[in-house]
């Protein structure tokens, strides 16, 4: 916003190149050392198959999509009400902060079997897990958003007579959006992780679904085409929760533009 | 009722941080301020005055001693008070006419009409104050884009929009250059007198004190408590000029002595 257009544009047109060049490097690394098919595609390969499934892959793109952005939603719910509720209180913060850093470096794959007894194959287990995997970066930011709101804006609203709630809602709210915002990035793509997770193991639709049977296949170039869809499924999303974190929490990054 | 005092502090002692060695800000200071008076604290630097504001609004609790205000005990729910803030604390999510909106939003009886009245008659009453500390214009601006003076300026509009009954200002124009200084303590002489309530200004500025207080505090160094209280018998309304009358002056001076004494850590015998 405060940088002149040009700079932005130019790191814009670098980014695209530096990913062309990747897959043209790619390319002609397999033509060179004439690489198998079946170990790794080239991309010319793979943007072929990608564009000839398609009609195919379409229904499993928006199952992926679909589960993961509700797994995500309920996630980022839960996990806000949760934050708010340890980092209200310095002594629930305290106690519980240690306990949420421990759980969160629990492997999440290790609840999808369960998830798949209690609940079923199927879309359920994915957006569980999904939700599950992406509840622990924002409950940790919410709670360390709350618990580090400044207490001289908190003393400018006690000085008035201000509730509990008048407080949480003025300040502390507020304060930990940009920390909200900073894990929905994170949990974004977490999420991603934990659809595909819970499809390759336990359910009939969905790319991870996909990828997993043109594995059994020895299909690799449609694996890799799976990939891409993820890939570009997740920037996307990121780009997303990235421009409305901008948009929102803008005046916390006034002084990092260029690192947006 | 008409006799107690609005603020009451008697024999209050304060420690930060831990109950025995902690740093001691306040030892056994007492103080009585009358509904409608307007009273300065003066001091060396770190002897306990915004510590003072902060029992008096109620953010802060006494170690021992009493904090009485309207005869009850200090809690911030009582009475209306305006407090400006030695750093002015402004929100930097929201613009300047909306961290100067923040008082409307929590105080009764402005509370219930604000979702109604922000867009119109609240914002043009923060427009209105805005203007009249030389900020006209600014309402749309974020706190980083303010010098530190207009900052101050702002924060001072923001103590004064719910017309408190009780106001506590700490170095409020601390970062001002002497115009802009001086003009500002008319605009608040004035608005004592039309309002009637209550001030407690904490301040370096004797000329300041002199010219706004009715009655003049000298603290003690830290750990402190006041060592004296100056009546300042001008006549109203004060003007510029008041502060260079020979009376004055030779008060200014009595008060600068006072303090330099205190900070030598000897206290003064004088008038005592
Ligand atoms: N939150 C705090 N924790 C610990 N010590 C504090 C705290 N606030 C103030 N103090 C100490 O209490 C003493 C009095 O502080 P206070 O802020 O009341 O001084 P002051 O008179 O307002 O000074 P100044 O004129 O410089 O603003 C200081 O020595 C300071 O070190
Ligand atoms: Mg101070």
């Amino acid at each position: 916003m405060m940088k002149p257009l040009k700079t932005q544009q130019r790191q814009r047109l670098l980014s695209a190149m530096v990913l062309i060049g990747f897959f043209l490097l790619w390319e002609l690394a397999c033509l060179a050392f004439q690489v198998s098919d079946l170990v790794l595609p080239r991309p010319t390969q793979i943007f072929l198959v990608l564009f000839e499934k398609m009609p195919l892959l379409w229904p499993h793109t928006v199952q992926t999509l679909y589960t993961t952005l509700l797994g995500f939603a309920l996630g980022v719910i839960s996990g806000v009400l949760l934050g708010v509720m340890v980092g209200s209180s310095r002594l629930a913060y305290n106690v519980a902060y240690p306990l949420l850093v421990g759980f969160s470096s629990i492997p999440k794959v290790a609840v999808v079997p369960i998830f798949v007894v209690w609940f079923g194959a199927g879309t359920v287990p994915a957006v569980l897990t999904s939700m599950i995997i992406s509840i622990f970066p924002v409950v940790v930011n919410v709670a360390t958003g709350l618990a580090s709101t400044e207490p001289e804006f908190e003393d400018v609203l006690k000085v008035l007579g201000a509730s509990k709630r008048d407080v949480l809602w003025n300040v502390s709210l507020p304060r930990a959006l940009p920390y909200l915002f900073a894990s929905l990035k994170v949990a974004i793509t977490l999420a991603f992780v934990g659809t595909v997770l819970s499809e390759s193991v336990a359910a009939n639709k969905g790319i991870g679904n996909v990828m997993m049977i043109a594995s059994g296949n020895f299909d690799v170039a449609l694996v890799f085409a799976g990939l891409i869809i993820l890939a570009v499924m997740g920037v996307l999303l990121y780009a997303l929760s990235a421009y409305i974190e901008h948009r929102v929490t803008g005046w916390a990054h006034r002084k990092t533009e260029s690192m947006t | 009722m008409q006799d107690t005092p609005l603020i009451e502090l008697s024999q209050v002692t304060v420690r930060y941080g831990d109950p025995d060695s902690g740093t001691l800000a306040l030892t056994q200071t007492s103080l009585r301020i009358d509904r409608g008076d307007f009273v300065a604290l003066v001091g060396p630097s770190g002897c306990g005055k915004s510590t003072i504001l902060k029992l008096v609004a109620g953010l802060l609790t006494a170690s021992s001693g009493g904090v009485l205000l309207n005869g009850r005990e200090a809690n911030c729910k009582g009475i209306g008070i305006g407090l400006a803030f030695q750093n002015p604390t402004m929100m930097p999510w929201l613009t300047i006419r909306e961290n100067i909106m923040i008082p409307l939003k929590i105080v009764e009886p402005y509370r219930g009409q604000y979702a109604r009245k922000k867009k119109g008659e609240f914002a043009e009453k923060a427009d209105a104050m805005l203007a009249r500390v030389g900020l006209a214009g600014f309402g749309d601006k974020r706190p980083w884009e303010l010098s530190g003076g207009m900052l101050q300026r702002a924060s001072l509009c923001r103590a004064l929009i719910h017309e408190p009954q009780l106001l506590l200002l700490d170095e409020p124009f601390g970062a001002l250059d002497s115009f802009t200084r001086e003009e500002l303590w008319d605009i608040l002489q004035q608005l004592w007198m039309d309002t009637g309530s209550t001030v407690l200004l904490v301040t370096h500025d004797l000329r300041e004190a002199a010219y706004l207080a009715n009655r003049v505090c000298v603290m003690s160094s830290r750990p402190g408590r006041i060592l004296e209280d100056c009546p300042v018998p001008f006549p109203r309304p004060r003007s510029e000029e008041t502060t260079y009358q020979p009376e004055c002056v030779s008060l200014i001076h009595s008060l600068r002595k006072q303090i330099a004494d205190a900070r030598a850590g000897e206290p003064t015998q004088e008038n005592a």
